[in-house]
């Protein structure tokens, strides 16, 4: 199974700034009365997003000039809470590629990575700063660069970090780790046949 | 040098180690549910894969039940599409089904240690973030993505990076009212929302030798509240009296043998730990969150935090936001705030244990006028063993509705919802916005006895007060 190798993101960004956002945040429960992950993307952020009447609330998502942007900005511990994979995946969906954040819960991080969305972390001045980049303008070009630990946009950059089991598997094509797995079936057999429980 | 449980889990579920550095890590247990789950099979289907050991797979249904009528047809068509997919995978791939109709359906998290089949050194993956909850016999168990499902039904493995280990010790003893509820809520509030990222917790010290299997579970349920994607318990006389002659365990001559590899399984005493916590169990108060994170929490004598005060800008951001989400005014007490609901259940407090607690302090008086009260058993099998003691009359005659068991309030992806701002005191475990399904719905995390507590008088109180908690023995 061939997969893209992701070396780099580029494209433009948006800061949803805040610290804990959680995946039922991210994907509030309701919309996970579903037997696939089709359609997830228009829920993203969906009740930070709308009022119940639907129509909208003041959040970045649903500015004009952040339309279309393919790498999101956050703050600590993004991500956090229910394992659920239905956050990346409305990530994904909603057409988000990357993800700088200052830290990740680390199950949501998992799930990013095995999509193939590289989760890459920075310094709160370093967030602060390309936020107000963007600010100032939102057609800013961004580039999350997995391979050489790095953002770039303008004529600035800082560095980013990824662990290196993750930048690995991302710029090596191998996100989907299913492939490397099956391939390993007989060391599995043997592992399971060393312990007992398994026969039970 | 000694090895902690947690190498010595790592290294026999060891398969190999992958290109990346990280493990491929077999997964001698998968848990699985309806809502987790059924892209999962999806996947299986779209690439033409079996489920590698079927008798290794045991699937409930818990997110999406009513507990109302659990007859069906469900009302909810979206439900019932999602239990159809269940039974129809778990047919389909040869998988042991714990349906509504077997007796024995419950909160996965509930199912596993009472049929049995969460033991001692063993790994278990499921995906929902609560897996850590099997901790408590001296398992490996952590939340996974559904991706991540695919790969454990297909290949009983999974890739993972190994974490580091902390051990938190709780010496001394826990004051009267204070519950395993108040131990991780105190811990989170302590060590952060995302204190435990890279880590497993290892719990131990007096109070968990003393703790029954049910309050370590409430323990180390919590963990990921506490970034902490496993925590655990070693096993000890009180793990192996608690699974001794139910359905999974191991019978005969298998069980003294299954003993004394489990007893291999423990932290040596001369294992070093990554990083140690000490915590004095009489620090330890009734408690209960004020924000919209499982770390903001405090005894409930405290003050709600002033964001004025706050040590740094980011921290002031976070306790305004929690303010304003809460509807709460910086300084003031949180005893006193008015409740609407209160919840009993959920895979941290829905165990026989929780309801018969509350039962000894519940007789004699009435819920609330205007409070709505709602106790859910964590499982069918919880909802026998209440009746046979007679606890569900207790609640009721408290005026409480007893229920169906499942996730329900939650995290409402059943009709079991909060509407509008209503303020629940809940023993569940995330207190996030909109968690109990009302986009502007409060909660407020707390023990059993506290919700109770909170249920007869109308506000956020103290249990010690409102039932006189005497002198008993503490845990």
């Amino acid at each position: 199974m061939a997969l893209a190798k992701i070396t780099q993101v580029s494209g433009t960004a948006v800061h949803v700034p805040g610290s804990d956002i959680d995946t039922d945040r991210i994907i509030p429960a309701r919309f996970m009365k579903c037997v696939t992950f089709d359609g997830l993307g228009e829920f993203l952020f969906y009740d930070v997003r709308k009022h119940l009447d639907g129509t909208e609330k003041a959040h970045p998502l649903n500015d004009p000039r952040f339309k279309g942007a393919s790498i999101l900005l956050s703050g600590v511990n993004f991500g956090c809470g229910s394992s659920r994979e239905h956050a990346p995946q409305a990530l994904y969906r909603y057409g988000f590629r990357a993800v700088i954040a200052e830290s990740f819960a680390e199950i949501f991080f998992g799930n990013c990575t095995t999509l193939g969305i590289p989760c890459v972390t920075a310094t709160t001045a370093d967030i602060a700063l390309l936020a107000a980049r963007l600010e100032a303008d939102p057609s800013l070009k961004v580039t999350v660069d997995v391979e050489k630990n790095r953002v770039f946009f303008g004529e600035e950059n800082f560095t980013v970090h990824i662990p290196d089991s993750a930048r690995e598997v991302l710029i090596a094509g191998h996100w989907d780790p299913i492939a490397d797995l099956l391939e390993a079936a007989p060391t599995v057999e043997a592992t399971a046949g060393r312990l007992d429980y398994m026969a039970r | 040098m000694g090895k902690t449980l947690f190498e010595k889990v790592w290294d026999a579920h060891t398969v190999r180690r992958m290109a990346n550095g990280q493990t491929q890590l077999l997964i001698g247990t998968h848990l699985i549910h309806e809502v987790t789950s059924p892209q999962a099979f999806g996947m299986l289907r779209d690439l033409g894969l079996q489920v590698k050991y079927p008798h290794r797979t045991f699937a409930t249904v818990d997110h999406i039940v009513p507990t109302d009528v659990q007859t069906e047809p469900f009302a909810d068509n979206l439900a019932a599409e999602m239990i159809r997919e269940l039974r129809r995978n778990a047919e389909e791939f040869g998988v042991t089904y714990f349906d509504l109709s077997s007796g024995k359906q419950g909160i996965v998290h509930v199912v596993g240690p009472e049929q049995g089949i969460t033991q001692p050194g063993t790994t278990i993956a499921c995906g929902d973030s609560h897996t850590a909850t099997h901790g408590a016999f001296g398992a490996i168990a952590f939340g996974i993505g559904t991706t991540q499902v695919r790969d454990v039904l297909a290949t009983q493995t999974m890739t993972m990076s190994k974490p580091k280990v902390r051990r938190i010790n709780v010496t001394g003893r826990l004051r009267p009212g204070v519950y395993a509820k108040d131990v991780i809520l105190h811990i989170i509030a302590l060590l952060g929302a995302k204190g435990g990222i890279g880590y497993a917790y290892e719990y131990g010290g007096e109070v968990f030798d003393r703790f029954s299997m049910e309050e370590r579970m409430t323990v180390c349920n919590m963990s990921i509240e506490g970034g902490a994607r496993c925590g655990y318990v070693n096993p000890d006389a009180k793990t192996y009296e608690y699974l001794k002659g139910r359905p999974y365990s191991p019978k005969g001559a298998d069980w003294d043998k299954a003993v004394a590899a489990w007893n291999a399984f423990a932290t040596d005493d001369d294992a070093v730990f990554d990083d140690v916590v000490e915590i004095d169990a009489a620090d330890i108060a009734p408690t209960v969150t004020w924000g919209i994170s499982p770390d903001q929490g405090f005894s409930i004598e405290g003050y709600i935090p002033d964001p004025d005060k706050a040590a740094s800008e980011a921290e002031a951001a976070s306790i305004r936001e929690a303010l304003e989400y809460m509807k709460l005014a910086a300084n003031a007490p949180i005893k006193g705030t008015k409740v609407d609901v209160a919840f009993l259940g959920s895979c941290t407090n829905g165990r026989l244990s929780d309801f018969r607690e509350v039962a000894k302090y519940l007789p004699g008086h009435k819920v609330a006028a205007g409070v709505k009260a709602i106790a859910v058993p964590g499982s069918q099998i919880v909802d026998v063993l209440c009746r046979q003691e007679g606890i569900d009359k207790v609640f009721t005659e408290a005026g409480f509705e007893w229920r169906g068991a499942g996730c329900s309030m939650c995290l409402a992806m059943n009709p079991d919802k909060l509407v509008g701002d209503q303020l629940c005191a809940s023993s569940s475990n995330r207190n996030f916005k909109g968690r109990q399904g009302s986009t502007t719905g409060r909660t407020v995390l707390m023990s059993p006895l506290m919700v109770a507590a909170a249920a007869v008088t109308g506000t956020v109180c103290d249990a010690r007060e409102v039932f006189e908690v005497a002198e008993l023995a503490g845990v």
